[in-house]
């Protein structure tokens, strides 16, 4: 099914290597955090405010500190007394959003949305906790609350949280070119509004915290289900007053992030500190009623565009505004409308472009990016802004995308916009045109009105679409990668990359053990863990394989390099005499001239009195933080057949073809398993997943019953083709692939669902798509054609 | 009999893998966490607490069931049956090996309970296709693999018991 | 999500159960779990008292009993799956058992626990509804029987009293050669029914149709029997017009109103799913719906 990519020239890259994480994972002796209990270990539980919006007047917690097992209620005030701050710090901290806008490690005199924490109990048992919660008295006074966020741009709407000045964080614009111009001399502007609806990240396994402070080993250790062990370890530091070097995060086996896990929680303080007072393990499971609630979720959007274009369908110029759901509070910057605002052109060439973006705050749990962030918003909008120039002018829906979208010609193509470094995004690689022939090709495009009239005679709607993608993978600063070859002759990998079940862990030791000439197999990767590198960045935004991977094929070619010096200094041969094999290094030809690895690695650790051989340093060991000068542009194009029941306005999915251009390819495996979860994820983003709240900012989804996530007998089966365009941004010519295959898919499938009900007239305008609405458009519709 | 509070609490012996397995438990106390806890066997996890993401499954007299959903004192009766007895003698069984080499499964919290209830398909429907092997999995969330890299393992698990491998 | 503290109880016999139903305050019966586990894990049930059925003698199983199939109120959904005194005698009632769940809640859910819980969205209480089933229910102080259209009382309930017991569940048979049909919509294989339909028809003779019986599920709080659209197509041939009315009668009653599906979309529902339910059977009854 995957073509191979062409040699890269590195050994173990493209093999499809069955991954080293999986026995353990298979024969069910996985170590999630909920399987890390240290002896004496409290359990805690959250008291969470059932109102979105209320002040606090007073906390009784006499009757729970009563109940069997609860051994300890903190509250705000009682962090307040041993903590500098009950702040959270910004995380990606930033001088142009306001100040006072995180949460709050627990809420001392107002909640802004349900499910914020007002209390932590501490018991014998989860059972016993919980017993303890329901009996803290919580004297709340309410407060109105705003759960529309684009009412938060009327000045007289009620304020989200007392000291925010304005329910509007921040306003921002995207602009270039001159839209005045553009549409002014267009021959045809359509203006669509477009609403994304907000969802969570659900990743199977929920966050969880367990916080050891050790007085033998003067460390605090807390174990996180987190994709960003060191910035946990620096906030801890950070809230806690207490010194880094005493602080040692470890990530135990993930079970997905999504981007849920990427952030620095207040539940996590929580504990640790809880911890660190109490002098007693404390250990907090998120249950899946928490995660509805208080873990971070995605959108809502709401976009009011128009497009302006030539008599040729050629795009002339995009502007229009945006309205996003922040939450009720800040932390963590506002990547996600960022990434959505400048995301909107994607692989197409946009003249000019104007969006004005509002960052609205509601009195609901706050948003970051989820699995795409921001991007796949960005491209629904231009897809359906494309859609509908088809629509309008009579032409085909590939067609108009091949008439706008970037050549390889035109590469690199420099766009005007800027990403958040600052730098401007530049498309480096990739034949968007070829990767759409070759989509059209293989769901059979060109036949399609013939299946689609066939399909129509026997009183079936089906139709088929199609969408273009974009990602900038391998985002910087940096990341780390230490390749060390102990005195035993063990190889390990350590780095601040996170594993979060995207098999990291294997591709790392291909890499590794690809320019050490050592089975994969042999390699012990670790990641997660404070105490093995001193610094990391984590897992999200498809980053990790071009940034770690990039770290640790530098690493293990110094490591090689070093081995190979010191192997031919110590056999001595000339340096181009010795070959890496098997764990030694060996004179080429001469299998009893030899070195070990352990041999080479004792001689480096130096004996006292004694020199390192010349010119090799200490150690058999490199670290590296490779640093990104430019994205790394995966790219996609996906094309769908759905058809649609009239009657119920119920949607199912016939057939999905999905291309990706992601570069080499590490193990082709992982590639197809990510991006299959990627597309899935989109699946349900697309038609699935509705987190609802009534207008008074409850939510109302807040079990798998209500929130509906794709099960396996709503997917067809996926169709994947890869090309391989190598990036030249990083050594190893990757692009990242966590997220490229979930950006097209709300897209493929409006646009599928609009060619299905093309009788009609029907447009999906807002994701997900809802059998209420298309029964109500499809209503409308016959009501205006009788 | 009566209980105060939470205070009881009730001497059990789980039959488990074929091993007779003693815990202490309260009455409400569910047989996931008394796997979990009490009997050390966290193999099964919990991913909701209400039935629907299935992380939870076992094998309750040979049938799939969600463990979040049984009380523990209630499982005395039945041989229970977690992915911990899957392996023998620490070697990866078939199916195991099917998941391994075609990639069925990626963070692998959603996989203990999706082994069962395929353990469960491979002994009572040999002759499982796509759609029945996708109705068995319909009942588990999984958010990392889009469940096609599982179907094919379950369909390999299948092909190989019927001796077509 | 863990349960509030409650003593838990293990009876053998019926009897047994009965007792400490009576004399328990704030006691509840717990059979499959695959309903109350999540309540009671959810904290939304709270009893002082439950008392396992899993262990009662008696209470399971399929049988003939003079001209009714009898399921014991602990049979599991699974049996029933499984069953070819089901598949043979109430074949709509497998047909919509296929629609219950998944197999891992199949395996533990018994027909008595989805009865007594009365989600009006589940598939069993409108087959029972369909089919003009008997409940029977016991208590301490004797047996009485009560119809399918008495039992349910409202939202989620029935009219169970609580030291009082389902025990069995009694079906009449429809003559072999009788027509059947069970469909719903749902948004995922398995999702409780959004609306559900059912259809049974019998022709006569002369090829008309001699009796018709119509439900549907989750337009009210408890399924809806539509005597106005099966006196209808009773007096018909099972011609399409005979049809698109019944249908339209299906769709005109009250339906239930909620955020995430208002009352016309569940009255369309009705109306679509309804036609598709009683042509269905219709086909199953070997003549063809009548088209103009």
């Amino acid at each position: 099914m995957t073509q191979l990519p062409p040699a890269s020239g590195l050994p173990q890259i493209g093999r499809r290597q069955p991954r080293i994480e999986d026995p353990r994972l298979l024969a069910g002796q996985g170590r999630y955090v909920s399987d890390v209990e240290p002896p004496g270990a409290l359990h805690a539980a959250f008291v969470r405010s059932p109102h979105a919006h209320a002040a606090i007047l007073s906390i009784d917690a006499s009757r729970a500190r009563e109940v069997p097992g609860v051994a300890a209620v903190l509250t705000a005030a009682d962090l307040a007394a041993r903590m500098p701050t009950l702040r959270m710090p910004l995380g990606f901290p930033t001088k142009a959003l306001p100040p006072d806008i995180t949460p709050y490690v627990l809420a001392p005199e107002e909640v802004c949305f349900v499910g914020e924490a007002v209390a932590l109990v501490l018991a014998t048992s989860r059972y016993a906790a919980e017993d303890g919660a329901a009996e803290v008295d919580v004297d709340y006074d309410p407060l109105p609350a705003l759960s529309d966020c684009r009412q938060a741009l009327d000045p007289d709407s009620p304020r989200v949280r007392r000291e925010a000045p304005d329910n509007v964080l921040t306003r921002f614009e995207v602009e270039y070119g001159d839209c005045g111009q553009a549409f002014a001399g267009a021959a045809h502007v359509f203006k669509e509004s477009l609403h994304q609806h907000r969802g969570g990240a659900h990743p199977m396994e929920g966050r969880g915290v367990v916080a050891e402070f050790d007085e033998l080993r003067d460390t605090l250790t807390v174990w996180s289900s987190t994709q960003m062990a060191h910035e946990l370890q620096f906030t801890l530091a950070e809230m806690l007053d207490i010194a880094e070097t005493r602080v040692r995060v470890l990530a135990p086996d993930v079970g997905g992030g999504f981007g849920a896990k990427f952030l620095v929680y207040p539940e996590e303080i929580a504990v640790a500190a809880a911890a660190l007072f109490l002098r007693k393990p404390v250990k907090w499971i998120e249950d899946r009623a928490e995660h509805f609630v208080s873990a971070i979720q995605e959108r809502d959007q709401y976009w009011d565009v128009e497009i302006a274009v030539d008599g040729e369908a050629r795009v002339l110029g995009i502007r229009g505004r945006m309205i996003h759901d922040q939450g009720a509070y800040t932390p963590q910057g506002i990547n996600c409308p960022y990434n959505a605002a400048t995301g909107v052109t994607g692989p197409y060439i946009v003249p000019a472009y104007r969006l004005e973006a509002y960052v609205a705050q509601t009195n609901k749990v706050y948003t970051i990016p989820v699995r795409g962030a921001g991007y796949p918003e960005g491209a629904f909008v231009m897809e359906r802004l494309l859609d509908r120039v088809a629509a309008e002018l009579g032409l085909d829906r590939a067609e108009v995308r091949l008439r706008n979208l970037v050549t390889p010609a035109k590469m690199p193509y420099v766009k005007p916009l800027k990403n958040r470094a600052g730098k401007p995004i530049t498309l480096d690689s990739g034949d968007y045109p070829a990767s759409q022939a070759t989509v059209l090709q293989a769901i059979g495009y060109a036949g399609f009105a013939q299946r689609k009239a066939q399909a129509r005679s026997e009183g079936r709607y089906i139709g088929i679409g199609l969408a273009h993608a974009v990602k900038g993978t391998g985002r910087g600063p940096f990341e780390s990668g230490c390749v060390k070859i102990s005195s035993t002759g063990r190889v390990s990998v350590a780095t601040g990359a996170m594993a979060m079940g995207q098999g990291m862990h294997t591709a790392m030791a291909q890499i590794a053990a690809g320019e050490l000439g050592v089975p994969v197999e042999s390699v012990q990767v670790i990641s997660g863990d404070t105490s093995f590198i001193s610094m990391g960045i984590g897992g999200f935004a498809s980053r990790q394989t071009v940034t770690a991977g990039s770290s640790v094929l530098l690493a293990a070619r110094q490591v090689a390099g070093k081995a190979r010096k010191v192997g031919a200094y110590l056999l001595q041969a000339g340096e181009d005499e010795v070959e890496l094999r098997d764990g030694r290094v060996q004179v080429r030809g001469q299998p009893g001239r030899a070195m070990s690895f352990a041999q080479i690695a004792r001689t480096l650790r130096g004996i006292p009195g004694y020199d390192l051989p010349p010119g090799a340093g200490a150690g058999l060991e490199a670290t590296v933080y490779w640093e990104p000068d430019a994205m790394a542009y995966a790219n996609a194009c996906h094309a769908c057949e759905v058809e649609v029941d009239v009657d119920t306005g119920g949607v199912s999915l016939l057939r999905y073809v999905a291309m990706q251009d992601c570069g080499t390819l590490i193990n082709p495996l992982i590639v197809e398993g990510q991006i299959h979860g990627g597309i899935v994820h989109g699946i349900g983003n697309a038609l699935f997943e509705y987190m609802r709240y009534d207008e008074y900012g409850q939510p109302l989804s807040t079990t798998f019953a209500d929130y509906l996530l794709p099960t396996s007998t709503e997917i067809p089966p996926l169709e994947l083709i890869f090309a391989h365009s190598p990036s030249a941004t990083n050594p190893l010519g990757v692009k990242g692939v966590g997220e490229v295959g979930t950006i097209p898919v709300t897209s493929a499938i409006a646009s599928a669902i609009d060619d299905a009900l093309s009788d009609f007239g029907v447009r999906v305008q807002a994701i997900p798509v809802d059998p209420v609405r298309l029964a109500q458009q499809l209503e409308e519709s016959r009501r205006k054609a009788a | 009999m009566q209980e105060a509070g939470s205070a009881t609490l009730h001497k059990i012996v789980l039959h488990v893998n074929g091993q007779p397995r003693e815990a202490e438990v309260e009455s409400r106390t569910t047989l996931a966490d008394c796997l979990r806890g009490g009997l050390g066997l966290t193999g099964t996890h919990l991913g909701c607490e209400h039935g629907v993401c299935g992380a939870c499954t076992v094998l309750v007299d040979g049938h799939s069931a969600r463990s979040c959903l049984m009380l523990a004192r209630q499982a005395e009766r039945y041989p229970i049956d977690t992915v911990e007895g899957l392996a023998r003698d620490g070697l990866l069984n078939d199916l195991q090996q099917a998941f391994r080499e075609l990639h069925g499964l990626q963070c692998g919290f959603c996989t203990p309970g999706i082994l069962m209830t395929l353990t469960e398909l491979l002994r009572d429907q040999p002759k499982a296709d796509e759609a029945a092997v996708r109705d068995a999995l319909s009942g588990h969330l999984c958010r990392c693999t889009g469940y096609q890299n599982i179907v094919a393992a379950a369909l390999a698990a299948l092909r190989r018991q019927r001796g077509e491998a | 999500m863990k349960p509030a503290p409650f003593a838990l109880h293990l009876p053998g016999t019926v009897p047994q159960a009965l007792q400490l139903l009576a004399g328990q305050p704030n006691a509840r019966v717990i059979a499959g779990g695959q309903s109350l586990m999540p309540m009671l894990n959810m904290r939304l049930a709270m009893p002082d008292h439950l008392i396992d059925l899993n262990g009662v003698q008696g209470l399971a199983g399929i049988r003939e009993d003079g001209g009714d199939i009898v399921l014991g109120a602990m049979t599991r959904q699974r049996e029933i799956e499984f069953s070819d005194l089901v598949a043979d005698k109430l074949p709509v009632m497998r047909e919509a058992i296929l629609n219950v769940g998944h197999r891992q809640t199949r395996n533990r859910g018994t027909i008595g626990g989805s009865l007594c819980h009365m989600d009006p969205s589940a598939e069993l209480p409108t087959i029972c509804a369909l089919m003009d089933a008997r409940m029977v229910i016991e208590s301490a102080r004797g047996r009485r029987e009560v119809p399918a259209a008495e039992f349910a009382e409202g939202f989620m309930s029935t009219c169970i009293q609580p030291e009082e017991l389902l025990t069995e569940v009694r079906i009449r048979p429809w003559a072999p050669g009788h027509g059947w049909r069970f469909l719903e919509f749902a948004r995922r294989h398995g999702d409780f029914a959004v609306v559900s339909a059912a259809a049974l028809v019998e022709r006569g003779a002369d090829g008309a149709i001699a009796r018709a019986a119509l439900v549907l599920g989750g337009v009210d709080a408890a399924p809806v029997r539509l005597p106005a659209a099966e006196a209808l197509l009773a007096g018909s041939r099972g011609e399409d017009a005979a049809l698109r009315e019944a249908a339209e009668l299906a769709g005109a009653g009250e339906a239930l109103d909620d955020p995430a599906y208002p009352s016309w979309y569940r009255q369309r529902l009705a109306r679509k799913l309804m036609y598709r339910a009683i042509a269905g059977a219709l086909e199953r009854c070997g003549a063809q719906p009548g088209r103009a």
